[in-house]
């Protein structure tokens, strides 16, 4: 069935579009290339769009649709919902694609309903079967894939990082279209008011990172000598962490054990914790030390290609199949080393 | 005005995360292999949402909170002997499928339809909460779809702080990319919001609060309307598990040096 895709994405605070929304292009033109006669679109929404527009101008869209102005410049779900709405419908799109950030995973199903559609969320790739799209995508916290078709449309897609690789093209000059829905008041009773981030030298969550360092309840433990050494543990991981640039992860226990008044690693939050009531982030290798490698925690390492895991306990978790490799070792004196040694 | 706050929290129950799970093919599509025979727990995100949600109402006085909750009912009165010791709330209950495999859509339809049966339901005192997505299906859809049902525009997901200002408007703190936070004001309810974890430890059991809400769980479960999700549209080619377990090397005996050796070299190729 040819389809008409409508990419969906938002300007950066740059001007300019992100790596994974330039990922949702590369599957929107993988889509037109497989299905045949199917054509596309490219949807912005954004303060101002025209850098962006003209980044993606060559991509061999059909239109260059717009919603722009100081009420899109923020991520608001009433005046999102409205744009993208618009957008669909001036397209009429019959698949919309879009990255899995939290700006459109916050606003997509809801404006899937209002255009009486359907929404698939946290899609990690598809596929052409018979001239039909289908999406896979995980349940139950990444413990089974499936992969699903769908009747209705707009069918809307929001697709995760790392399927394709980020569209590259030659910038020009794009028509712009530009849609203005009308913004009623109604739709201005939530204002953003800013960003709450970490301190600079407490950021530890790096969605880019090459590596993922993961940080388990061991850290916190007795030692062999009786004592526990989390000042030290603080050092070492924060040290290792600065060093490799790397993104650090936790295991439940650990950042639970804040809430409980023990001693904890001061620059650990729960936006930190990976795992089944975590995140399962996107990297190509990890690290884990004093983890133990339980099943909710190892759901947070579905995405990590290569996997590393330190421990004391030879028949921990990890030793199950879950790493590739397994050192059964002292995380104080290996990270020790390690931090000497690497630049 | 009346003062305090009402309180809708949706959530379902989920296989306990420590239970091994194992897709089943069947005419109506996947399920659960002996999905009836798993323990199961309340949804965790949404036990967030009904904690924050107790919360909120104790610091509020006339407030009101209420669970809506679309499982099948036995296994539903099963969990609720535990979260019933938790915090006070009444139950809503609707017999049906917690499968992770039915389709947002539905599911939010049938839970707008039970929220808007609510006995004197204000919608200048309304907060709809529910976990920001669920540990079955994982969508992270299901909330914003009730949301426009019940047309409620002031939506927030991911969220792990809400606090009410001195002026009775609210301001809220969202999950972003990176480890931030987006921070909103909203100046009223109502307001929809898909808690993440929230800043609220696990309450202890209270016995006394358990037999409190008994009383009414017992006949909400009794009278639990039975609905269907037919996933109509959706249609499922496979479900299965990840391919197979990885090869462990185990590395025993080799001194701290060498493995710090080996993993810098082996972290080195990533550049
Ligand atoms: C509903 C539910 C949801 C859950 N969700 C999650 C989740 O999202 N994420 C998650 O992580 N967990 C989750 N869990 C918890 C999970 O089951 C485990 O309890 C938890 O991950 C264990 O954490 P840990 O490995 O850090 O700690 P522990 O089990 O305490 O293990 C500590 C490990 O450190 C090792 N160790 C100690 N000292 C050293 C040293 N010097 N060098 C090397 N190793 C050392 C020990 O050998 C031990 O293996 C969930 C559980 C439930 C019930």
């Amino acid at each position: 069935m040819a389809e008409y895709i409508l990419l969906v994405a938002d300007v950066e605070n740059s001007g300019l579009l992100s790596k994974s929304s330039l990922e949702a292009l590369s599957a929107a033109k993988r889509l037109v290339e497989s299905i045949p006669a199917s054509r596309f679109a490219v949807a912005l929404v954004g303060e101002k769009v025209e850098a962006a527009m003209d980044q993606v101008a060559t991509c061999g869209a059909d239109r260059f649709l717009a919603v722009e102005g100081a009420d899109f410049a923020q991520s608001r779900y009433g005046t999102d919902a409205l744009a993208v709405e618009a957008l669909v419908k001036a397209a009429q799109a019959t698949v919309v694609v879009a990255p899995a950030n939290s700006r459109w995973n916050r606003v997509l199903p809801g404006v899937a309903h209002r255009l009486n559609g359907r929404v698939d969320t946290h899609v990690t790739s598809f596929t052409i079967a018979g001239g039909n799209l289908e999406i896979n995508r995980w349940y139950y916290r990444q413990r089974m894939e499936a992969t699903l078709k769908r009747a209705q449309r707009p069918w809307v897609v929001l697709l995760e990082s790392g399927f394709l690789a980020a569209w590259i093209g030659a910038s020009g000059k794009a028509p712009i279209e530009k849609i203005n829905p009308a913004i009623t008041d109604s739709l201005r009773r939530t204002s953003a008011i800013g960003i709450k981030a970490p301190v600079s030298d407490q950021q530890t969550i790096r969605p880019e990172a090459e590596l993922l360092f993961v940080a388990g309840a061991g850290w916190t433990k007795k030692q062999p000598d009786g004592q526990t050494h989390v000042p030290d543990a603080e050092k070492l991981i924060l040290g290792f962490i600065r060093k490799t640039r790397s993104s650090l992860g936790s295991s439940k226990s650990l950042v639970d054990l804040g809430g409980e008044g023990q001693a904890i690693l001061s620059f650990l939050s729960h936006l930190n914790q990976i795992g089944q009531t975590g995140a399962t982030p996107r990297h190509a290798k990890g690290l884990s030390t004093c983890c133990h490698g339980e099943e909710p925690h190892t759901v947070g390492w579905r995405f990590i290609s290569e996997r590393r895991a330190i421990n004391l306990d030879p028949n921990c978790g990890w030793a199950r199949g879950k790493a590739d490799v397994l050192y059964v070792a002292d995380a104080f004196k290996v990270i020790t080393l390690l931090n000497e040694m690497l630049k | 005005m009346t003062p305090g706050y009402q309180i809708v929290v949706c959530g379902s129950i989920v296989p306990d995360p420590l239970q091994t799970l194992e897709p089943q093919t069947t005419p109506a599509g996947p399920v659960l292999k002996s999905e009836m025979m798993l323990p199961m727990v309340l949804d965790p995100w949404a036990s967030h949402a009904l904690y924050e949600a107790a919360h909120l109402a104790s610091k509020n006085a006339g407030s009101k909170v209420w669970l809506v909750s679309l499982a099948p009912k036995a296994k539903l009165q099963q969990v609720m002997m535990t979260v019933a010791q938790k915090v006070p709330f009444e139950l809503f209950a609707l017999d049906g499928s917690a499968s992770g495999f039915t389709d947002a859509v539905e599911t939010a339809a049938i839970l707008a339809e039970a929220i808007q049966t609510i006995p004197a339901l204000d919608r200048s005192r309304l907060l709809v909460f529910g976990g920001w997505e669920s540990a079955s299906r994982g969508s992270g859809s299901t909330m914003q779809i009730v949301g426009e049902r019940l047309g409620i525009l002031d939506q927030f997901q991911g969220v792990d702080q809400l606090t009410v200002q001195p002026d009775g408007a609210f301001e809220i703190l969202e999950r972003m990319e990176g480890g931030k936070h987006q921070i909103s004001r909203c100046v009223a309810p109502p307001l929809l919001i898909g808690w993440a974890t929230g800043n609220l430890p696990e309450p202890k059991n209270n016995p006394q609060v358990g037999m409190a809400n008994m009383r009414g769980i017992m006949p909400a479960v009794q009278k639990a309307k039975p609905v269907k999700m037919p996933g109509e549209g959706m249609s499922f080619a496979q479900v299965s598990l990840p391919k197979q377990l990885r090869e462990t090397k185990i590395v025993k005996d080799l001194p701290p040096e060498a493995i710090a050796k080996e993993i810098a070299a082996w972290l080195g190729n990533a550049h």
